[in-house]
């Protein structure tokens, strides 16, 4: 059946939890040389309402393109977080946007607070996600940073490169303050990854 | 360094990570469509999108039209002038489309229509899955007419059927209606761009001169030669139905032969039209047909059942319309129980139980709260059966 690994990016519309879910994909897909499926569930409204992205990397062709049992989970509210870290494995992460995330369900997560960073130190708002793909790569095994990098660059507007780049790194950086050495999930995934 | 440079190789390496609705753009460009006129509406406005970027590059023409009715007039319009056209739409916009669809029917205009399936009816549920629109694809026009209808469940599949439902559109001169659901229309996979050659079958032209030419003349295989308006061969379209000549008629000697050559168009090509894939239904005890996004969850299902010692199978039908009854018939002489899961309240299952002649038991799933079927109701199901 092979390995999967199932990530949830979930938060409000608006977010760009999407974008994030196609440049996860494209990163661990296509410069990592993984099969990946990305799905996606969102409202009819461009903002507010609930939206989710979901990345689904396995090592071989993937059947049911959906998560099943998540091993990572973002929250970026609270509502979602409510709503779905019950769907987290035993051994599942769940990292959340510690700005608008008060209550932690679980002892094992990650608190960083993604649009506070954005806002204080890009003015920008709207690069909370790439900082957030910048915490995913520094925090778990399925991605590794080069190619995050690589696949942000390649989708993100022409003249913006710099900004995502360095909201990349403040991601990375901000990841490398929380604790991290009880939290990393053991997996398959983790043979190949010099990061 | 040298791992960025692996990079830009592999990322040049027309290895991408596509939507199932830009590979429906990029199977259409592959199979030469050089016509698109739509009205954008979720969850298929990426095709109108992509194809506004992509058709001027290649000498095509992309109109925005003020509604789906209007487009389904243009692109017949310019499939009759000689391009390959399409539209793309959702339910809404389909249904609409209905009425010009027959006319294509009837004048035998090659066209592809592709419907991204959306919860109904009316405007329903504009970013959630459903596959209630299969019954449309076959009867949605009125009058007794063929049909062809695709539908894919992979990336690689969107790609591939598109450029077959080109080629079965200008092979028959027919609609050919490709069924996409919102899941496979929006989900992202990997897919490696022309790696693989698949034929692409233009329409015949008469070799006669324009005098001698009848346009609407039978031949052994049902289907006419089609001269492209402009090249010097002048004849009458119309949506009544008209004698060999294109012109209005009211013979029954002729009405009945040209109702009957349009159906036989498709039933003497049956073989040809059936796209399917079996697995692990040749011991199965239940089989799972599944047809879409439910076919993925379907063959995980079968997976997971087959570790539990079950023998389960999965039939995972590609062509809706004409209903693959040959595969389906042999599926269910082979297994006891026949399962089909669909997120309608039983569309194909009716079909399947149309064919079954008592061979098996045929049980139905049906889900219709927008959310797809997931493995575990199949299984559970699987497990309740056997």
């Amino acid at each position: 059946m092979g390995n999967r690994y199932d990530i949830r990016l979930s938060g409000s519309g608006g977010q760009g939890l999407i974008l994030m879910g196609i440049i996860l994909a494209e990163a661990i897909g296509i410069y990592d040389g993984k099969f990946v499926a990305q799905t996606q569930s969102y409202g009819p409204e461009a903002r507010g309402g609930s939206s989710k992205a979901e990345v689904v990397v396995s090592d071989q062709e993937i059947d049911y393109p959906k998560a099943l049992r998540l091993d990572l989970l973002l929250a970026m509210n609270q509502k979602s977080c409510d709503d779905y870290y019950m769907d987290l494995k035993p051994t599942g992460v769940l990292l959340v946007d510690s700005t608008f995330v008060n209550q932690i369900p679980i002892p094992r997560a990650y608190q960083i607070p993604f649009t506070r960073i954005a806002r204080d130190r890009f003015k920008k708002e709207m690069v909370a996600n790439i900082i957030a793909l910048g915490a995913i790569s520094w925090l778990t095994p399925i991605v590794s940073v080069k190619a995050i990098e690589a696949a942000v660059l390649a989708r993100v507007p022409r003249g913006t490169e710099n900004l995502n780049r360095n909201a990349l790194r403040a991601g990375i950086s901000a990841a490398k303050k929380v604790e991290k050495t009880t939290l990393l999930t053991p997996s398959n995934f983790l043979e190949n990854e010099d990061t | 360094m040298k791992r960025r440079e692996e990079y830009v190789k592999k990322r040049f390496n027309k290895e991408k990570l596509l939507q199932g609705n830009e590979a429906v753009v990029e199977g259409a460009l592959y199979a030469g469509c050089r016509f698109f006129a739509g009205y954008p509406i979720t969850p298929a406005t990426e095709i109108s999108e992509v194809m506004s970027q992509r058709l001027p590059a290649v000498d095509g023409t992309f109109i925005q039209m003020e509604d789906e009715i209007a487009s389904m007039g243009a692109v017949i319009g310019a499939s009759l002038a000689g391009a390959k056209s399409m539209t793309a739409t959702s339910g809404p916009g389909f249904s609409l489309m209905q009425e010009n669809i027959g006319y294509a029917c009837i004048a035998e205009v090659p066209c592809v229509v592709v419907n991204v399936m959306r919860g109904g009816p009316s405007t329903g549920l504009p970013t959630s899955p459903a596959q209630g629109d299969i019954m449309q694809a076959r009867w949605g026009t009125h009058g007794d007419h063929p049909a062809i209808a695709l539908c894919p469940s992979t990336i690689r599949e969107c790609y591939e059927l598109t450029i077959k439902a080109f080629n079965f559109s200008e092979k028959y001169r027919n609609p050919v209606i490709l069924l996409l659901d919102e899941v496979v229309a929006h989900m992202r996979e990997k897919i490696t761009l022309g790696d693989d050659r698949i034929d692409i079958f233009n329409r015949v032209k008469p070799t006669v001169p324009p005098e001698w030419y009848i346009p609407y003349e039978d031949t052994p295989f049902g289907i006419p030669p089609m001269a492209n308006f402009g090249e010097g061969y002048r004849y009458h379209v119309t949506g009544l139905t008209h004698d060999v000549r294109g012109f209005p008629t009211s013979r029954p000697d002729e009405i009945d032969p040209f109702i009957r050559r349009i159906f036989r168009k498709i039933s003497q090509n049956f073989s040809d039209l059936q796209i399917g894939e079996s697995f692990m239904t040749e011991d199965a005890d239940v089989s799972v047909i599944a047809y879409g996004c439910v076919a993925r969850s379907a063959k995980r299902a079968v997976i997971d059942a087959r570790e539990r010692g079950i023998k389960a199978g999965l039939l995972k039908i590609n062509t809706i319309w004409p209903f693959m009854r040959i595969q389906v018939e042999k599926v269910l002489k082979t297994s006891h129980c026949v399962i089909v899961p669909e997120m309608n309240m039983g569309q194909i299952s009716r079909e399947v139980k149309r064919v079954n002649k008592g061979d098996a038991k045929v049980f139905t799933i049906n889900k219709v709260d927008s959310t797809i079927i997931t493995p575990t109701e199949i299984f559970n199901r699987i497990r309740e059966v056997c």
